[in-house]
């Protein structure tokens, strides 16, 4: 077990490789009654097509998601069920890269840690339990097509990408997801929840070595073979389509517009990429920016506007949106205003307000168990080490900042997706 | 935890702890919600919000902000029973965090003090642009409520069921009222609210409490102080000798269908493990069977609202589910009420509850909450004390809490083809 510290962000990290490849990661919080447990694989909405054997496999999409539901059933029963017994609270979520499942609780946490690791390790399908969740996604697939947020978003990945398969919504579709049964269930457990493919990190005041112990006894000894995934040929920065309009029962105008960056490759460059991208959107349009507060005063925006930089495999997209009166007047003059701070770059003043700024809201972050694990499980799949944030944006500068903008946020790469009010 | 009286009319809280990396301030009034009153306090923390005599606009609020390091502030508008609880929350950076020398809380106490007593002026009134444009995007937020049909349908409900009442009023008022509203009306507002609010004052962090009350009494020294608001307290009503039945009709493919209920039962603990075996966990009855076992939703669960004696379910169907819904929710009460469960249902509920009242202390935004609804109702609970009332509840209790619920309204948000 490797214990490392990080004086800066008064944390202790606790660390060790499994011989089977998990790895475990252990953040401890003294005097915190809330232990957390995330497990979570390197498999996600985006990964339909992958080699097993030498065979290329295509599989429906949601497959992923469908997957994440059924692992709580359970030959005994169902999991959910069991840790609730303890008090537990648990959920789990699946996005285009990560499928994660976690538990938070105030005792019995290696009772429940146990559970864990069985349920999302042993998996047990029926014909008929397959079946039966058709009717809850398809419910839940419904429930976010009425919801605007998801649709926008939804259109925008169709906008920005031909090729990768993050355009394909991670639920899927009412229809993809009649293809799955359970043989197709159990091939991609097989093929992507193998301990080397997987990070358990628990946060709060819990035991490392015996966090480690368990995990030993519960998860299969065997690695697990790598497996090939295939995201599509080399995707151009050119968006497929340029706006998209849809018209729903809102009522105002929302949008989300996205850029279509380039994608960083594994290791240490990814969390700079990560911390640079949230800085370019601070400078650009963050709540402190001269563009943010001109289009407030003028009534253009509200409060809702956001948006940060998204990684995923292969591609990487910065997105910007929130409710607007004139979605395309609001996305031209973002548009307008990089290509401004790029041409003239950023004020030195204000370039170390947002630094100061940006050094916070990472500090703050680190409030959230859920954000610690999230961030801690990206640093493991992305190849660096999420706690050593402090040190990569002391190397930042404000012409990195700049270079960003310039490469990243300009017309040519950039769709609009926005959702108009009516009935 | 401590709690003094810091002013007239003010009391501050004060929670140590060096468990976060953040400090967290609140500075929160209270006032009965009623209809005429709630755009006008809504109107009246935004408007507030926008900026300060030395720091007067966005821009240069925003300055300050990020050069606190990224502090947070801003203004927050909740419902606790039936008052409105309006004010300032903020956070920021623990010093220890920051390069040597830094100090952020006066600083941020400072600027809470500011967004109170010495708000940005405009001919000796609060400023004209500022109080139109909030007006106008809170305007937009009263319209927005369609936008996600489950709070939609839970409002609905409520409003229908407690119409007449305090409690069916909106939390940001009508758009019509919130038109209605000028400046000088919101100027002599903030004049009225200012001196007789009863102000809150919250802290928790890692300062000591000498420090905190110094920095508070200095933010808020030139706060006016005369006459007393106090909050209202939370009225109940008998159940409808008839449930009235609403049904709405909108573009959406999924329904939405709520159900409320009364209970005059004054077993808090009782009602709280009622609701959490009802449809308040994942363990619970409507989880496990509507959702679960009939595959008739994709979510349906139970609120317990404690201060109004009412449970709402809110669950989301297909359209034509409705009647197999309503039977089933309505079955799964029967059965409750009837003692109709097994050991480990009551006590996942048991664990589920006391589990959360455990966490709230791990986080500061949580235990303000807690412990400013605490303050406002009057109930004046300790998360001890809950937990320990929670511990000794007996199926009798909840048999007898389940018995008292009646329905009273039922709401259904449908779509336009079904």
């Amino acid at each position: 077990m490797i214990v490392k510290e990080y004086p800066r962000l008064g944390e202790k990290v606790f660390r060790q490789r499994l011989k089977n490849g998990l790895e475990v990661i252990v953040v401890s919080k003294p005097r915190h009654a809330k232990q957390y447990a995330f497990f979570a694989t390197r498999y996600g909405g985006m990964d339909l097509r992958f080699q097993v054997n030498g065979v290329w496999q295509d599989t429906p999409a949601g497959i992923a998601h469908y997957l994440e539901h059924k692992m709580f059933d359970t030959e005994e029963g169902n999991a959910l069920q069991e840790l609730a017994k303890n008090g537990a609270s648990e959920n789990a979520f699946t996005s285009c890269s990560m499928t994660a499942y976690y538990l938070t609780c105030t005792e019995k946490f290696y009772e429940n840690l146990r559970i864990l690791l069985s349920f999302v390790s042993v998996p047990y399908f029926t014909q008929e339990s397959v079946e039966k969740e058709q009717g809850i996604i398809a419910q839940e697939i419904r429930m976010v097509e009425d919801d605007p947020d998801w649709r926008v978003y939804a259109n925008l990945m169709e906008c920005l990408y031909q090729e990768s398969p993050v355009r394909f919504p991670v639920a899927g579709t009412v229809e993809s997801i009649r293809q799955i049964t359970p043989q197709t269930l159990y091939d991609c457990h097989r093929a992507f929840y193998t301990p080397s493919n997987m990070v358990l990190v628990c946060v709060g005041d819990v035991d490392p070595e015996r966090v480690a112990a368990e995990a030993e006894a519960i998860l299969p000894g065997e690695a697990g073979e790598a497996v090939a995934r295939d995201y599509g040929g080399q995707e151009g920065r050119t968006p497929a389509q340029r706006e998209r309009w849809e018209t729903m029962e809102v009522s105002m105008p929302m949008f989300l517009a996205g850029f279509k960056c380039l994608p960083q490759e594994q290791g240490e460059a990814r969390l700079r990429q990560s911390i640079t991208g949230a800085m370019a959107c601070d400078v650009l349009f963050g709540e402190s920016s001269p563009l943010y507060t001109r289009l407030y005063e003028e009534g253009a925006i509200n409060g809702s506007l956001g948006g940060n930089l998204d990684q995923v495999p292969g591609a990487a997209y910065l997105f910007v949106g929130g409710d607007a009166k004139d979605p395309a007047y609001v996305t031209g003059e973002i548009v307008r205003q990089a290509e401004r701070l790029a041409r003239e770059g950023i004020g030195e003043a204000f370039y170390q307000q947002i630094r100061r700024s940006a050094y916070g809201s990472m500090i703050r972050g680190l409030n959230s168990f859920e954000g610690i694990a999230i961030g801690m499980t990206n640093g493991r799949f992305g190849g660096y080490d999420y706690y050593r944030f402090p040190e990569v944006f002391d190397a930042i500068t404000k012409a990195d900042v700049e270079a960003f903008l310039r490469e990243n946020v300009t017309g040519d790469c950039a769709a609009l997706s926005a959702i108009r009010p009516g009935a | 935890m401590t709690r003094q009286m810091l002013m007239d009319n003010v009391y501050l809280t004060h929670i140590p702890s060096d468990k976060f990396k953040t400090s967290y301030f609140s500075a929160q009034m209270a006032a009965p919600l009623r209809a005429g009153t709630a755009g006008r306090n809504a109107l009246l923390v935004n408007v507030l919000g926008r900026g300060t005599a030395r720091l007067p606009d966005m821009a240069a609020l925003g300055r300050e902000l990020d050069m606190l390091y990224g502090a947070r502030l801003g203004p927050q508008l909740r419902r606790m029973g039936e008052n409105q609880v309006f004010g300032f929350t903020a956070s920021c950076v623990e010093d220890r965090f920051l390069p040597p020398g830094e100090a952020l809380l006066e600083k941020t106490a400072e600027l809470m003090g500011d967004m109170f007593c010495a708000p940005a002026l405009q001919e000796g009134r609060l400023r004209r642009d500022y109080a139109d444009s909030e007006r106008a995007n809170l305007i937009d937020e009263i319209h927005s409520i369609v936008n996600d049909k489950r709070v939609y349908a839970a409002r609905r409900l409520l409003e229908e069921m407690c119409a007449g009442e305090p409690y069916a009023v909106r939390l940001l008022g009508s758009a019509e009222d919130m038109e209605r509203i000028t400046l000088e009306e919101l100027d002599a507002h903030y004049r009225s609210m200012l001196p007789q609010g009863r102000l809150e004052l919250f802290y928790c962090g890692s300062a000591p409490e000498e420090r905190v009350a110094g920095a508070f009494a200095g933010a808020f020294a030139r706060l006016p102080r005369e006459g007393l608001l106090e909050p209202a307290p939370t009225t109940r009503r008998p159940v409808r000798p008839e449930p009235l039945v609403v049904t709405e009709e909108m573009d959406v493919s999924q329904g939405k269908l709520g159900m409320g209920f009364r209970t005059q039962c004054p077993d808090v603990p009782a009602n709280l493990m009622l609701d959490a075996m009802f449809g308040g966990t994942s363990t619970s009855k409507l989880f496990l069977n509507v959702r679960e076992k009939l595959s008739l939703c994709y979510y349906a669960g139970s609120s317990y609202h404690r201060l109004k004696g009412l449970v709402t379910v809110s669950s989301g169907i297909e359209c034509g589910n409705y009647d197999r819904a309503v039977a089933e929710i309505t079955a799964q009460l029967e059965a409750l009420k009837a003692g109709d469960w097994e050991d480990w249902e009551l006590q996942g509920a048991r664990s589920s509850l006391l589990n959360s009242l455990r966490s709230i202390e791990d986080s500061a935004g949580a235990l303000e909450d807690f412990i400013m609804g605490q303050t406002i109702s009057g109930a004046g609970d300790t998360i001890e004390g809950l937990m320990k009332d929670i511990s000794s509840v007996t199926g009798e209790q909840i048999q007898a809490a389940a018995q008292a619920l009646e329905l009273d309204t039922i709401y259904f948000l449908k779509g336009k083809e079904a």
